[in-house]
């Protein structure tokens, strides 16, 4: 083509300009792990199920299930779980954290409303496992290895299902029918169950039945004992054993004054169902003080809203028909209780013991190549015993005994048995570096207060075994999910979309399809790292 | 269960899109579809903030025109770093004026335009602080004076960066440049000197005036759509950080225009006719220091002997904004931005339209209907 006077070339674009070549660092997308999802104990993904529950309607469903790879049981985690992701969240340092167990409950409710159904992901394997106890940690193996595949048979040595969650954990904290509905979605995976079945030897049960794996889940149901002088007319019972009255056989009778004596969650447990069950007083005595309890702050304080009294730094020296005589305590500089001498006497009809729990391991007794230290049976990283083939998990092996951790025991071991069935070795995936709060940029966030639970009115709390922590409804759940700052995973803002100045972040689709980095173009100003809310981009030197 | 209104939207409209919106809620810089006037390759600076303000005005601008604009465009960083011959990044038509003849190169074009009987095709004028405040004025003031319909946008970094960071009209009190002494008892640029052409262009009461910053392009976006329902002279003052001319990093454009706005230092406001209708209340109030704290320019401020009385002006200044903007929210505004979709869903998600006022035509436009017949 003919050019005017003075041109030489033709226009063209700058694109020609490859301005990537500029770079001397370079944005990549990252993952970094949400503090929720690395504080969790069952090992949910937590911000991946908040997301889909942020879209509310159809993605509730989707919530609920994602949170079911890896837990069975929402609706009783969002009630009974102490929740270390909340305390771990990043938005409790820019106001509140979000209300993780709230959602997780609303879901769960859901889909216990809605029959949400798991389904079995693996062709039946023909392999059996023996699943032995019908606690959270059995189950959830139970539900876990059904799902890839496996023929499971859980026996249980009691009457119901359930274990610790059922003769454990009171009704106004979990009420009946939801662990009814988590647990027969379990069994309709097609679980054999098999109840008043006491496994008296785990390797004979194992090769009896004809199994080829087995996971032993027995829990800790045996109440600690202390040596108490007491007076024969003296009425003495342990918080387990009373808390398993309160399902099974006759309520417990415990009188007008009764003392609950230890400082952990079963022993506000066991005070608060002495309330529920017309004591006048319900007073806790505990060597230390209120810091050093072993019991959640949340227990502690739903307890003295309903009245129970609690006693610091004092021990039980004696326990007489009607009265305790205690020592009052003092902290010594290593924080260790020391007695002091000083006595006082406390009136009680009766006295709980609430001082720790064992597990019955006489199921591995007999087993040469089981290993049993200090009360715990010892397992490999795997969870699986000396004994090939045999696993372990839940309070009966080492490691701090919550109905949460005890799920992830069973979600754990169902991973390694299915890989040892196969002859493998189950590798769990590498983690991601944690997202701190400050990789984030919370100026994006709205401001939005957390949505609390509503609670039972405190009079009906101390005369009924009505559920106390109510559940979100609609509105609010969404709210409090969409609270959720995503910590260290794309949300789709479209902010790095939006801020770069030489249009080098390409957008792969509608939301959720992420995006791409045109390094052509992209001349590493930094921009998107810094402007992206949830700290999903960083910035890596390039090799010159 | 009841599906019930949304009451919150996780980050609301601060971010840019926002996948929880409706898609017609999002911002048009969230959008696959958006015009990316101006296109990849430029040879803008990392992080400039010029190129990020220039592309969020006419992709606004391009969609509220439907794709029928064409803009003029002053000497200066912006047209040097985008059409080296005989490149060009620019996706609209687009013409190069002198320096200081923009604004009447767009008047120029709008009067072609009007001869052809094509007044479907609008017009926009842009350069950068220089090429408004200073070397520019005269053409632009004549624009307003006349009531040409163009919008004129100018593109703030407060000096003159293309030729190597001297003092403009925009260049704020106590800010280095290359020749604003650095040192001495009084550094940096003088105090009450430069000019406040937003405020300059409400006394022309013209149709529409409006400040912005590319911290917030859904404000940015609703003012240049509000701005293209007019007819007659308009102008937008877009914030606009240049790293390499303030001495910050070039990731922090964006953090410098948004601390720029919750310091008071820069009023973000819209008026109308000669009068104020709206200002963007400050969210997060902050202090200048940390503004100023991010920026070499301001360097000589702070080192071992600070100057805190220095550090004090610039305070009493945005202090003194604060105060006759009115930028602190009330208790139950909030802090929420003209033109942009609110946090609660109970509320109007667009904001209500508001009458279109059409300027009476100017008298070149007048005369060239005269002279060339009634268009169509």
């Amino acid at each position: 083509m003919e050019k005017p006077f003075a041109i030489t070339l033709d226009v063209g674009s700058s694109r020609a300009n490859k301005t990537g070549s500029w770079r001397t660092e370079r944005a990549v997308y990252v993952d970094r792990l949400p503090p929720c999802n690395h504080a969790c104990p069952a090992g949910e993904n937590i911000q991946r199920w908040l997301y889909e529950a942020e879209e509310g309607g159809e993605g509730y469903e989707r919530a609920w299930r994602q949170i079911m790879e890896d837990n069975p049981f929402p609706a009783i985690m969002g009630r009974v779980c102490y929740h270390p992701c909340e305390t771990a969240c990043n938005r409790a340092q820019l106001d509140e954290a979000v209300g993780i167990n709230s959602v997780e409950r609303f879901l769960g409710d859901a889909g216990i409303e809605r029959a949400w159904r798991a389904e079995r992901d693996a062709a039946p394997s023909g392999k059996r496992v023996l699943v032995v106890g019908a606690g959270p940690s059995g189950l959830s193996a139970a539900y876990f290895l059904a799902r890839l595949g496996h023929t499971v048979t859980i026996r249980e040595a009691g009457p119901m299902t359930g274990g610790m969650m059922r003769f454990g954990i009171p009704k106004y904290r979990l009420p009946r029918e939801v662990l009814d509905a988590e647990v027969q979605r379990i069994l309709d995976l097609g679980v054999e169950l098999e109840l008043n079945s006491k496994v008296t030897n785990a390797v004979d049960a194992l090769e009896e039945g004809g199994f080829d794996a087995a996971f032993l889940a027995v829990g800790a149901h045996i109440g600690k004992r202390a040596y108490l002088p007491a007076g024969s007319a003296a009425h003495v019972l342990d918080a387990v054993s009373m808390l398993h009255d309160m399902e099974e056989g006759e309520k417990p009778l415990l009188g007008r004054r009764v003392a609950i004596y230890g400082g952990g969650d079963t022993a506000m447990d066991a005070a608060r169902t002495a309330k529920r069950l017309g004591a006048d007083e319900a007073v806790v005595v505990y060597r230390r003080t209120r810091d050093r309890m072993p019991a959640h702050d949340v227990e502690v304080t739903e307890a003295e809203e309903e009245g129970v009294l609690l006693r610091w730094l004092s021990t039980i020296k004696r326990a007489d028909e009607d009265k305790l005589v205690l020592e009052r305590m003092e902290l010594d500089e290593t924080g260790f209780p020391q007695p002091t001498g000083e006595l006082e006497e406390l009136e009680a009809d009766a006295l709980v013991l609430a001082l720790g729990q064992e597990c019955d391991l006489s199921l591995v007794e007999d087993v040469a190549d089981i290993e049993v230290d200090d009360g715990v049976v010892s397992v490999g990283a795997n969870l699986m015993t000396g004994h090939p083939g045999v696993f372990a998990g839940g309070d009966m092996v080492p490691a701090e005994r919550s109905v949460t951790v005890a799920i992830g025991h069973g979600k754990k071991a169902a991973r390694h048995i299915d890989a040892w069935l196969r002859e493998a070795t189950y590798e769990p995936p590498p983690k991601h570096e944690l997202a701190d709060f400050e990789t984030l940029n919370t100026w994006y966030y709205s401001d939005a207060p957390r949505t609390h639970r509503p609670r039972l009115d405190v009079v009906r709390r101390q005369s009924t075994f009505e559920e106390v922590v109510q559940g979100l409804d609609v509105s609010n759940a969404l709210f409090e999910a969409r609270r959720c700052m995503s910590c260290g995973s794309c949300f789709s803002c479209d902010n790095c979309y939006g801020v770069c100045p030489d249009n080098a972040v390409l957008k792969l689709g509608e939301p959720g399809e992420r995006y791409a980095i045109d390094y052509d173009f992209c001349k590493g100003c930094g921009l998107c790292v810094a402007e992206c809310p949830s700290g999903a981009i960083e910035m890596v030197p390039e090799r010159i | 269960m009841v599906e019930q209104r949304i009451k919150h939207y996780q980050t609301g409209t601060f971010v840019v899109g926002n996948r929880l919106l409706d898609p017609e809620q999002r911002s048009i810089q969230a959008r696959m579809e958006r015009s990316n006037t101006l296109t990849s390759g430029h040879r803008a600076c990392q992080g400039c903030g010029e190129a990020l303000g220039a592309r969020y005005t006419l992709d606004a601008a391009m969609r509220a025109t439907g794709g029928k604009l064409i803009a003029a465009n002053a000497t200066g960083c912006l047209e040097v770093f985008s059409t080296p011959f005989p490149e060009s990044s620019w996706q609209l038509p687009w013409i190069h004026s002198l320096f200081g003849n923009a604004p009447a190169v767009a008047t120029g074009v709008a009067a072609a335009l009007k001869v052809k009987g094509r007044d479907d095709i609008r017009v926009v004028g842009q350069a950068g602080d220089g090429g408004t405040v200073d070397i520019g004025f005269a053409c632009l003031s004549g624009m307003f004076e006349r009531g040409d319909d163009v919008l004129f946008v100018c593109y703030d970094n407060e000096a003159y960066m293309n030729t190597g960071v001297q003092r403009s009209g925009a260049t704020p009190p106590a800010a280095r440049t290359a020749n604003t002494k650095p040192v001495g008892d009084e550094p940096g640029n003088v105090f009450g000197q430069g000019k406040n052409v937003p405020l300059i262009a409400m006394a022309h009461e013209i149709p529409y005036v409006a400040t912005a910053t590319v911290a917030e392009p859904r404000d940015l976006e609703a003012k240049v759509e509000r701005a293209m329902e007019f007819r007659g002279p308009r102008y937008i003052h877009v914030f606009v950080p240049c790293p390499l001319g303030w001495g910050s990093a070039s990731r922090d454009t964006i953090r410098l225009a948004r601390l720029v706005k919750e310091t008071g230092l820069f009023p973000v406001f819209e008026a109308e006719h000669g009068g104020v209708v709206a200002v963007s209340k400050i969210r997060r109030r902050v202090p200048v220091t940390d503004y100023l704290k991010l920026q070499r320019r301001y360097a000589h401020l702070f080192g071992e002997s600070p100057r805190t009385d220095v550090i004090e002006r610039l305070q009493a200044g945005a202090d003194r904004n604060i105060e006759r903007f009115g930028l602190l929210a009330t208790e139950d505004e909030g802090a929420t931005l003209p033109g942009v979709a609110t946090d609660l869903a109970g509320e109007s998600v667009d904001e209500p339209l508001r009458p279109v006022d059409t300027e009476a035509e100017s008298n070149l436009m007048r005369l060239l209907s005269e002279t060339h017949g009634s268009p169509r």
